[in-house]
């Protein structure tokens, strides 16, 4: 052993190298483990409520896992059609991103390529996204009380689409840009119109920014609450509209909350399960070029 | 096959004023190349035939029509752009159809002609590739097959060989030759690249800062220069300038340089300089007129000159000569074996009659 050691001095250095290093992943994972369970264990915990008896939401110790995964408060979501807000929350954000997609990405085109409006109207319609939303929400309310929109389809899609619209003229703006101008020409010159040449170029490559622009407006009209909470009522209830009520002052609902939390994670957990792919390019790709 | 009429053109970038007043003929079938040092608005041209940019003013006629106001697919053009401008996410069969697709052709029309153009430009084994999957020959290969597909009566081409390595390029060059004698059709090729240019054009465009400094056959330029620039910028290695004075020399004129030595100007030029003894002037020759002098008499219009080498490059079949005229180092192209070693004294002529006179206040040949 000794002599094995003494003939081959440099493995035992190798080894402890080795060593070292395994350590050292293993670190690496036990850090990446615990802030993992930080992180999602408020998810964690109140995805379970929804599968709880109330005796198991408030017994001390708390219980971890409920006995049996009663579905009992799915039942009753569906019974009192708490889930609509789901569905309202789908279609508001769903035909607003639609249209914040379409007339932004044209806009965006429009502004790469024809430089409209200068060096400063990219600018100064990007500032627009970075007015506090609580700051236009009462100007707003007074707007759409004289229209008649309050408690509208159509009042929350224009104001999440006009929202967003800087958010997506901004990023799609970048994304053009990093087109090569040849692209287009060429086939401009083989006999594409306009149109032709942003459907059949433009998209094609910008596809990964379209994609990842799609999922951010996505998720910020889904997770508006203060639009919703301002110029709503009782017609169209949007989901983190419908959670909150739920927090009571005498009552908290919270095997509710706990499953209708989880209805409103698993569109967009979705979404980024399906765009993951082309997302973490276009974000990148984005922050490159602004 | 077309001709193109060009008439006072003007392209303004902002405050950049890119083209300023070309006018320029394009005759049937003429292989035209446009050649100047970066910036001097050669792309913009080209870019102006095609109808990608917006003119100030002038007007640009193919085949007698005005096409300032037509859509470039309108034109009638095909172009092959630099970076070649192939579509990354479509095949090589799909990127040649391209343009027939949007002419809609029949499919069966499209398919024909796409073989065809692979075969001329063989790739046809490149079809199903991707860009991506093709190295930069083969790329430069399709972007001009997705010209010559489409069967358009002008071919513009933006520096379509300065991406490849020197040996390709060659090749490549040869090609598009090829290409353009046997399709008969106009071509309008943009270069900055003075081989380039000198190979391949029946006629050269060069320009400097958005004007046309010289035009005419490509030997016409490289013997008669109408000024220091375009004596410079086509030749490599490039003229030889030195500062001189006009004098009078015997019965004929001479050229004094600084150390006061003295070349004699052949009858020809003493004529025509006659006027203008004792100005100060710029003596331009070209490497390949400064050789060894033979024994015996000297040619009309030679000089001799007896010098000291102090630099030599060999290249195999010539060897670049390095000497001082006058405190200014002068190039000349020698044999192989003409000088061994740098310091060695040799007695070279130049041939005078090749040798130009410019004006150094106005740049031009006098
Ligand atoms: N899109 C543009 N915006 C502003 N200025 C431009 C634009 N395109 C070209 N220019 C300017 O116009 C002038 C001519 O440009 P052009 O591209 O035609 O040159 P070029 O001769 O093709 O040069 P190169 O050999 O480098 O390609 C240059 O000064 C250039 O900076
Ligand atoms: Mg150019």
């Amino acid at each position: 052993m000794t002599v094995a050691v003494r003939a081959a001095p440099g493995s035992s250095a190798s080894l402890w190298q080795a060593r070292r290093r395994s350590l050292k992943t293993i670190a690496r994972y036990a850090a990446a483990v615990a802030i993992t369970v930080i992180f999602l264990f408020p998810v964690f915990w109140i995805f379970m409520m929804a599968f709880k008896t109330p005796d198991e939401i408030f017994s001390r110790p708390p219980v971890w896992l409920p006995a049996d995964f009663n579905l009992d408060t799915f039942k009753a979501l569906v019974r009192d059609g708490d889930l609509g807000a789901i569905w309202t929350s789908l279609i508001t954000a769903g035909v607003s991103t639609i249209f914040a997609m379409f007339f932004g990405t044209i806009a965006a085109y429009s502004l790469a390529r024809f430089k409209t409006g200068g060096r400063n109207l990219a600018i100064g319609i990007l500032s627009q996204r970075m007015i506090p939303p609580i700051v236009i929400v009462f100007p707003v309310f007074l707007a759409y009380v004289f229209l008649g929109w309050i408690d509208t389809f159509h009042g929350l899609i224009i104001l999440y689409t006009a929202f967003n619209l800087p958010y997506v003229i901004w990023m799609m703006r970048g994304y053009i840009e990093d087109i090569p101008i040849e692209l287009e020409h060429s086939a401009l010159v083989d006999g594409w119109s306009r149109w032709q040449v942003l459907l059949r170029v433009v998209f094609p490559m910008a596809r990964a920014g379209l994609f990842a622009t799609t999922v951010f407006t996505f998720i910020f009209a889904w997770n508006d609450y203060i639009f919703a909470l301002v110029l709503t009522r009782t017609e169209v209830v949007t989901f983190p509209v419908q959670v909150t009520s739920w927090f009571g002052q005498q009552f908290v609902f919270w095997a509710r909350i706990g499953a209708m939390s989880m209805m409103g994670t698993l569109p967009i957990f979705f979404a980024v399960i399906v765009f993951q792919r082309y997302m973490v390019r276009g974000i990148s790709l984005g922050a490159v070029k602004g | 096959m077309a001709h193109i009429r060009i008439s006072s053109l003007h392209k303004y970038y902002d405050s950049v004023h890119a083209v300023r007043g070309i006018d320029l003929d394009i005759r049937d079938g003429e292989f035209t190349v446009l050649v100047g040092p970066s910036g001097c608005g050669k792309s913009t041209m080209l870019r102006a035939i095609a109808g990608l940019e917006n003119i100030d003013s002038g007007t640009i006629e193919i085949d007698d029509e005005v096409v300032n106001n037509l859509a470039p697919g309108d034109r009638d053009v095909a172009m092959v752009f630099q970076n070649y401008a192939l579509y990354p996410y479509m095949n090589v069969f799909d990127n040649i159809a391209f343009g027939l697709r949007a002419r809609k052709f029949p499919a069966r029309e499209i398919t024909a002609r796409v073989q065809a153009a692979a075969e001329t430009l063989d790739i046809v084994e490149l079809l199903k590739r991707l860009p991506r999957q093709l190295s930069g020959g083969q790329r430069q290969r399709v972007a001009i097959g997705r010209a010559i597909v489409r069967d358009a009566r002008l071919f513009l081409f933006d520096e379509p060989l300065s991406n490849l390595d020197a040996q390709l390029r060659e090749g490549m060059r040869v090609e598009i030759k090829q290409l353009h004698q046997r399709l008969g059709k106009t071509m309008i090729y943009v270069t900055h690249d003075q081989i380039e240019a000198m190979t391949l054009a029946d006629r050269i465009v060069l320009l400097k800062d958005g004007s046309i400094e010289q035009e005419g056959a490509p030997l016409d330029l490289f013997e008669r220069p109408v000024s220091r620039f375009v004596a410079g910028f086509l030749g490599s290695p490039s003229m030889n300038f030195l500062p001189a004075k006009l004098v009078e020399n015997g019965t004929y004129l001479g050229l004094r340089f600084a150390d006061d030595v003295t070349l004699a100007l052949p009858a020809a030029a003493s004529q025509r300089l006659a006027s203008r003894v004792g100005q100060d002037v710029t003596f331009g020759v070209r490497t390949e007129h400064i050789t060894p002098a033979r024994d015996g008499e000297l040619d009309d219009g030679f000089v001799d000159l007896l010098v000291t080498i102090d630099l030599t490059q060999p290249t195999g079949s010539r060897t670049y000569a390095s000497f001082k005229l006058a405190g200014v180092a002068v190039q000349a192209e020698l044999r192989a074996h003409d000088v061994e070693q740098p310091g060695e004294q040799i007695k070279l002529q130049i041939d005078m009659n090749r040798a130009i006179v410019i004006d150094p206040s106005t740049e031009l040949v006098i």
